[in-house]
């Protein structure tokens, strides 16, 4: 332990001033550079983001004239901006409900009294470090139209080669399937953390009603999850409505395909602004516009998940699981 | 019911051979965290068993196929959509293609192990000193000025490229580190994880002993908070080296080619080389080899890590 005693005896008033100065000072000193880095690389970027989007501005030439909307007005009637919202929206529903859905279930099964847990957590995790790129070029073999793994697999099954890249939806499959590889276990691991915090008091109770395994899951589990399942929920729809890397990496033109079956907003925002349009005003235009979905998608993602789990939620914490037995909690 | 009252130590890699080799049911209650699901605890049927072997061989195989085609060559990929189990013979020999390839691997390797370093190292003192402040340290706005913090973990950054980049362009930084470097420096999460940590973990007494010794509040921060720190700034390190490491949207757009990182220079390769899948997918599997190599000696904290923060990202 360090001691730089000097005795301070005498009420060196000097010392004392600084001493205090130090009490005072020191914590806007210790916090200060987070808000520093963020008004600067966060806050400000996106304001003069709005800035930029009412400009012409380009790549090349910078700022150009004031010409208010028009970026926006402009990119709302691109048939482009609408088919990667399109796709945008579509991957995002694909991956999320089945990895929250996967990983429910998943978690249930690490919850139970298995051997070497360790072991099946670190499994099921270890996909998370992969880069995005490199699940997406591995993934975007494997997914190949012709000689790919999973046709090659799918042809034991007599089952006729997919489209993967070629059809919309099935690309939209396939990318889908690269996102919830590299993040199903992670959110598995969520969602087990929070079930081993379920007291097991409720458990007994239940089965002391005779309820079985799946009952239990249905009205003890899932309403005492409600909370982390909202906070998955609203943490992938911010990432997952960003989507950029794996389509990205989907083929090696990273357009989005031919028909631009599955480029996505940020994909578009970058063709605009570094592709060939060399478009800062209208990339920033379409940034803001996704921002603004973004907002609102993640309130409305807050209301649905609230209202699909609060009928059983309301029951289950505090009155005693016996008496919630013997109601029909709502599905 | 609650007969299995073992704290809860987790089971070692030891533990996890002798679920290979099936010997399932034997000695009854042994790290299990008191679990009271079904009676008396009972360890799970072959079912279970089951399930994680098939969850375990899709979250290790495409990594393997990713070096079962890396060792392979464009003739045998073409000609067999299902690769053998058993590798070819060629991955060093595509490994060195990688290397002498224009992508200029070395450089992207040098840049990815310096900003992973950087950012890592800096994200963890600076949230430290940070979660600090607010969680042990008495100051005006305290409370409204961590909940702005969490705040700003919502805002979608990846949103703001457009201005980065003038910025960046601005101060001369486009194709150099320093523009993937600086912005990462501290993050939201960090200091909000490094808050809820040294909240519980951290008793004022230390602090306070410190400072009656004559310490300044620096170094008492340096002497008493940061090691009490370790624990949870190990986990943050590793959360932001993986973030780091794995980056692509931010550094594919701020460096171009001149300049990689290896997710950069892995896109690169795919672009450059699109039918030479061995060569492509060398690349890939030498550029992920670390952190898996990292995550069998850390995967044990990262996992935790995971569980106590539950927070993506």
């Amino acid at each position: 332990m360090p001691t730089p005693t000097t005795a301070p005896a005498n009420g060196n008033s000097w010392r004392q001033k600084l001493s205090r100065l130090d009490v005072l000072i020191s914590p806007y000193l210790y916090i200060s550079p987070f808000f520093i880095l963020f008004a600067v690389l966060g806050l400000f970027p996106l304001i003069y983001t709005f800035w930029v989007s009412m400009h012409e501005w380009n790549l090349i030439g910078g700022q150009g004239d004031f010409i208010g909307f028009d970026n926006y007005t402009h990119v709302l009637k691109q048939e482009f901006f609408w088919r990667g919202m399109r796709n945008t929206f579509s991957i995002f529903l694909l991956s999320s409900v089945t990895q929250t859905l996967a990983a429910l279930a998943l978690a249930a099964v690490l919850n139970q009294n298995i051997r070497a847990k360790t072991f099946w957590r670190m499994g099921v995790l270890l996909p998370f470090v992969i880069a995005p790129v490199a699940v997406g070029v591995i993934f975007s073999k494997m997914f190949a139209d012709q000689s790919g793994l999973i046709n090659g697999v799918l042809g034991w099954f007599g089952v006729d080669p997919v489209a993967w890249h070629a059809g919309v939806l099935q690309s939209h499959v396939a990318i889908a399937t690269m996102v919830n590889f590299r993040w199903t276990g992670y959110v598995t691991l969520i969602f087990l953390a929070a079930m081993q915090a379920i007291p097991s008091e409720l458990y007994e109770a239940a089965l002391l009603d005779g309820a079985n395994r799946m009952r239990q899951f249905r009205s003890i589990t899932i309403p005492m999850l409600r909370p982390t399942i909202i906070f998955v929920v609203i943490t992938a729809t911010i990432g997952g409505l960003q989507i950029f890397d794996e389509p990205r990496v989907f083929d090696q033109s990273g357009l989005g395909g031919s028909d631009r079956q599955w480029m996505t907003v940020t994909m578009y925002i970058y063709e605009v602004g570094w592709g060939a349009q060399k478009s800062f005003g209208r990339a920033a235009a379409v940034s803001w516009l996704l921002f603004l979905i973004i907002i609102a998608v993640g309130v409305l993602n807050f209301l649905i998940t609230q209202r699909i789990s609060s009928g059983d939620a309301d029951k289950t914490p505090e009155e005693p699981a016996n008496s919630t037995m013997a109601k029909e909690p709502v599905a | 019911m609650s007969s299995t009252q073992f704290a809860g130590g987790v089971a070692g890699p030891g533990a996890a051979k002798a679920v290979k080799r099936r010997e399932e049911r034997a000695a009854k209650g042994g790290w299990g965290r008191g679990r009271t699901k079904s009676a008396a605890g009972s360890r799970p049927g072959w079912l279970t068993y089951t399930i994680l072997a098939l969850v375990m061989m899709v979250s290790a195989y495409p990594l393997y196929y990713s070096f079962l085609l890396g060792s392979s060559d464009s003739v045998t990929i073409a000609q067999n959509p299902i690769p053998s189990l058993i590798p070819d013979g060629n991955f060093l020999e595509n490994v060195q293609r990688v290397v002498s390839s224009d992508i200029k691997f070395w450089k992207a390797v040098a840049n990815s192990v310096i900003a992973a370093t950087i950012t890592s190292l800096a994200v963890v003192f600076f949230s430290t000193l940070a979660g600090y402040a607010f969680s042990k340290l008495r100051f005006r706005g305290r409370g409204p000025l961590l909940v702005f913090v969490v705040a700003t973990m919502a805002v979608p950054t990846q949103l703001s490229v457009v201005p980065l980049f003038i910025l960046m362009s601005k101060l001369g930084w486009t194709g150099r580190l320093e523009a993937i470097i600086i912005p990462g420096l501290v993050t939201a999460f960090g200091v909000f994880w490094m808050t809820q940590y040294l909240e519980s973990a951290l008793p004022y007494e230390l602090i306070e002993a410190a400072r009656v010794d004559g310490c300044s509040m620096i170094r008492a921060f340096w002497h008493v908070a940061f090691p009490a720190a370790r624990p949870a700034a190990t986990m943050l390190g590793l959360f932001t080296f993986i973030g780091s490491w794995t980056a692509f949207f931010w550094p594919f757009i701020a460096l171009g080619s001149s300049n990689p990182t290896l997710p950069v220079a892995i896109q690169l390769l795919q672009a450059s080389y699109f039918k030479d899948y061995s060569l492509i997918l060398a690349g890939v599997t030498v550029a992920a080899l670390p952190l898996v190599v990292a995550f069998i000696f850390a995967g044990r904290q990262l996992v935790a890590g995971v569980m106590q923060g539950a927070v993506k990202g």
